[in-house]
């Protein structure tokens, strides 16, 4: 397909030319109350159906997760520090598990390194399966709204048997997992897992290979391999422009360097490989998981008990994995005080949001929804 | 997975059904008889030949089939019976209630999820009429810049087009509201409003979103409106006439998609880009330019236009039933033979001051009329599906690549067909100079 891409270079733009006439370029607000935003502003400047001038203006969520945690002792911040992304509540708060676990001197127990493996894995599909279905809405493809959302469900029951949430965990303590698994809950989270992949194949019937899909999608909002280093994007973004990084890869913590799984990487860049990553990721996680539930240890405790109020060192310790959305880093800086003196969160959805301005300049107006979304951003977190 | 909606159980159907008749009955009763009471004590009785015509007599004689069924009869050959009811708006109005009921409960079948369930009792078959009340109570809203005339004007302009859009369909032999020579080319023009009424609801809103949504809807309806024309030339040139009635009489042997499925094809691919549906609905892209044309339609005025445009679907699924399938056209399926005792020539129905000379005789409707009501409803059914289908496969298409599907390809496949009909009317297979 040869579509037409508008020169990205100045001085054949029509509307840089004329920017003195007011009339030729309209600003739109898309955003906060828009339909195709999220919590966000995207100010755009429009030639007729070009971009020509993008600038995304988030913090309409911002709460303050940062300042907060400095108030709050080790424990009691695990409850909020979730709330950025309550889909993928289990990644949010493994850095900093892992982080608290460095500064406590803490051994994790083997059987919960494996459940918290396979909790992070179901709540990266939960996560992933809301913003393909969120991919699809936006697209106008309502039946991709309705199908992950639904098949979410099966994933959802699982960490409610598991944990006892259907969101919002709160399952990772320092030290371990709260609670073991219920019993008569490896049947069945196998039985759900194989179900669960056996939907997301279908998927590829009615949205990814679907031919309007493709044409929309293909050769929209090509972020090359360089640029893809350049602007430190991280995460699906990353490796659909053909870099072959995950930290569960590269950095492994708890045991993922024993279970078996591959890191799906495209070479395109475009629109399209940015929205089949996170789909090929969920294969890969439910491979994880079957492994994990094979490998894990039958019995065992799960999780050190933990002095009331611990402190922490005089030190400070930086630890990150893959979330949904990419990179995902705490850095814990310890002042020998119950309280962290300072809590620094580096999120996916923020480094990759800078890729937007460079993407959506010179694209059509038509493409914004589907180049926007495909950078697998979510404000809430961005803002934390 | 957790239970949303309770299952189907027949008890419970019956039981919905049966509570709705229930309160119809009781509030009938309790509420329409004292109203008639009141009513009548209020008028004085005309009377006729030395006999007063009271309620009774009136009632008697209105409801004995040999007198009130002529009545009836020459009702329906009036005009007002035409455009209000059978193959006007009534008709219309009533399949696109179906029409929106059935897409709701389709698509919630084909996403895995319930649909409406709850309104009406019976698998939420109240749900539009619970709707409609909504959009009637709501308050509108008209934006402080807007050009407000106009403003106001652009959903009673929509669905009026929509409205004359219908009356042109011929629904039976002899059921059609405007029968005229030229009814083909009557479409064309109908049809050439819809842009112009998008854009004007666009401009006068005043505001960004709204515009940009005029603008597209121009410019996808005036580029799909050339292949809509060229795609049914063929027709005209192998039927040597623009009458749809006229059109409909010569598929009586087989319908026109036998020897015109290009051009079909293109038509239906217009018809779906004309009535703004998914995967061509960029003019109301929600997640590009929140409603497009309709952002600022509040409460009613946005009813309004939904009105028309589920009219509209209706006609155009009726055009192409009309122009591709045959239209009323199809084998008896009603074989009701007319009994001889109540085919009468008219009868005196009143006393002598109110002698109607001319009441046509019974049966109520001729058999073509029902048969051909029957394939036209069944056919219309078949398209508007295939109408509504796309909806839950396909995303959205983006606007260049529209604009190249009509540019490019369907205005070359409306040329093929055209070569096509040329090639029959002149090698004297069929046309009018042909077997036909």
């Amino acid at each position: 397909m040869s579509s037409h891409v508008y020169p990205k270079e100045k001085e054949i733009f029509p509307g840089l030319q004329l920017e003195k006439v007011d009339d030729r370029i309209m600003t739109l607000n898309v955003g906060p109350q828009h339909p195709g935003s999220g919590h966000m502003r995207i100010i755009l400047k429009v030639d007729g159906d070009y971009i020509v001038h993008c600038d995304p203006d988030p913090g309409y969520v911002h709460r303050g997760e940062e300042k907060m945690a400095e108030y709050r002792n080790y424990i009691t911040n695990i409850p909020h520090l979730e709330r950025p992304v309550i889909h993928d509540s289990c990644n949010i708060l493994y850095p900093y598990c892992l982080g608290v676990e460095e500064l406590l001197g803490l051994e994790v127990p083997e059987r919960a390194k494996y459940l918290r493996v396979i909790a992070a894995e179901l709540n990266r599909c939960v996560y992933t399966q809301y913003w393909l279905a969120i991919y699809g809405i936006f697209l106008g493809h309502s039946t991709m709204f309705m199908w992950p959302m639904g098949d979410r469900e099966l994933v959802i029951d699982l960490l409610d048997k598991m944990t006892g949430a259907r969101v919002t965990h709160a399952y990772f303590v320092p030290g371990g997992v709260r609670n073991d698994l219920p019993p008569n809950f490896e049947d069945v989270c196998l039985r759900q897992v194989n179900y669960f992949e056996k939907r997301l194949k279908e998927y590829a019937d009615i949205f990814y290979d679907n031919p309007i899909l493709i044409s929309r999608t293909k050769d929209t909002g090509i972020l090359s391999r360089e640029d893809a280093i350049k602007l430190g994007t991280t995460g699906s973004v990353l490796r659909a422009s053909g870099v072959d990084f995950d930290i569960r890869k590269k950095e492994p913590y708890d045991v993922y360097e024993e279970l078996d799984f591959q890191t799906n990487v495209l070479k395109e860049g475009d629109s399209y490989a940015r929205s089949k990553i996170p789909w090929l990721d969920m294969f890969e996680s439910c491979r994880i998981i079957r492994d994990a539930l094979k490998k894990m240890p039958k019995s065992g405790s799960v999780r050190v008990k933990l002095k009331p109020n611990p402190k922490g060192g005089d030190t400070e310790v930086y630890r990150r994995v893959e979330s949904g959305r990419g990179s995902l880093g705490m850095h814990i800086i310890s002042r020998g005080k119950p309280q962290p003196y300072r809590l620094k969160i580096s999120v996916g959805s923020f480094r990759n949001l800078i890729a937007m301005p460079h993407l959506l300049t010179g694209e059509m107006l038509g493409n914004m929804p589907a180049v926007y979304w495909s950078l697998n951003y979510w404000p809430v977190e961005a803002d934390r | 997975m957790s239970v949303i909606a309770p299952k189907f159980r027949l008890g419970y159907l019956i039981k919905g059904i049966t509570d709705n008749i229930f309160w119809i009955i009781v509030l009938m009763t309790l509420i329409g008889i004292p109203v008639v009471q009141i009513v009548l004590i209020y008028i004085d009785f005309p009377v006729i030949d030395g006999e007063i015509w009271n309620p009774f007599r009136v009632f008697d004689a209105m409801t004995h089939p040999e007198r009130a069924l002529p009545l009836v009869k020459n009702f329906m050959q009036t005009d007002l019976f035409k455009i209000v009811a059978f193959p006007g708006f009534g008709f219309a109005a009533l399949i696109a209630a179906a029409v929106i009921f059935v897409e709701r409960k389709m698509l919630a079948k084909l996403q895995l999820r319930v649909g409406p369930f709850y309104c009406g009792k019976v698998e939420g078959i109240l749900q539009l009429m619970g709707d409609g009340l909504k959009l009637i109570s709501k308050e509108i809203i008209i934006p402080a810049k807007a050009d407000k005339p106009i403003f106001w004007a652009v959903p009673v302009l929509f669905a009026a087009t929509a409205g004359a859009f219908v009356a042109l369909i011929p629904v039976a032999p002899g059921w059609v509201v405007a029968d005229i020579d030229l009814g083909l080319l009557a479409v064309f023009a109908v049809i050439g409003f819809f842009p112009i009424i998008t854009v004007l609801a666009g401009w006068s809103s005043n505001s960004k979103f709204p515009f940009i949504g005029g603008i597209r809807a121009l410019y996808q309806m005036v580029s799909f409106e050339i292949p809509l024309i060229l795609s049914l030339l063929g027709i005209v040139m192998l039927t040597g006439t623009l009458n749809l009635s006229e059109i409909v009489e010569s598929q009586v042997n087989f319908p026109w998609i036998i020897f015109m499925p290009i051009g079909a094809i293109v038509f239906f691919i217009c018809i779906l880009a004309e009535l703004e549906r998914i995967p061509f609905d960029l003019p109301e892209a929600e997640s590009e330019i929140v409603a497009g044309w309709l952002t600022e339609l509040s409460g009613m005025m946005y009813g309004l236009v939904q009105l028309g445009s589920y009219l509209k679907l209706y006609a155009f699924a009726g055009l192409f039933v009309v122009l591709f399938l045959g239209g009323w056209n199809g084998p008896w399926v009603f074989p009701i033979e007319p009994i001889a005792e109540v085919i009468t020539d008219g009868i005196v129905i009143m006393p002598d001051a109110l002698v109607i000379k001319d009441i046509p005789g019974l049966p109520l409707f001729a058999g073509e009329m029902i048969n051909g009501t029957i394939w036209f409803v069944l056919k219309t059914a078949a398209v508007i599906f295939f109408i509504l289908l796309p909806r839950g496969v396909f995303p959205r298409v983006r606007i260049d690549l529209l604009l190249k599907i009509g540019w490019y390809k369907l205005i070359v496949l409306a040329f093929v067909n055209i070569f096509i009909a040329l090639a029959l009317v002149y090698s004297g297979i069929i046309g009018p100079g042909g077997i036909m």
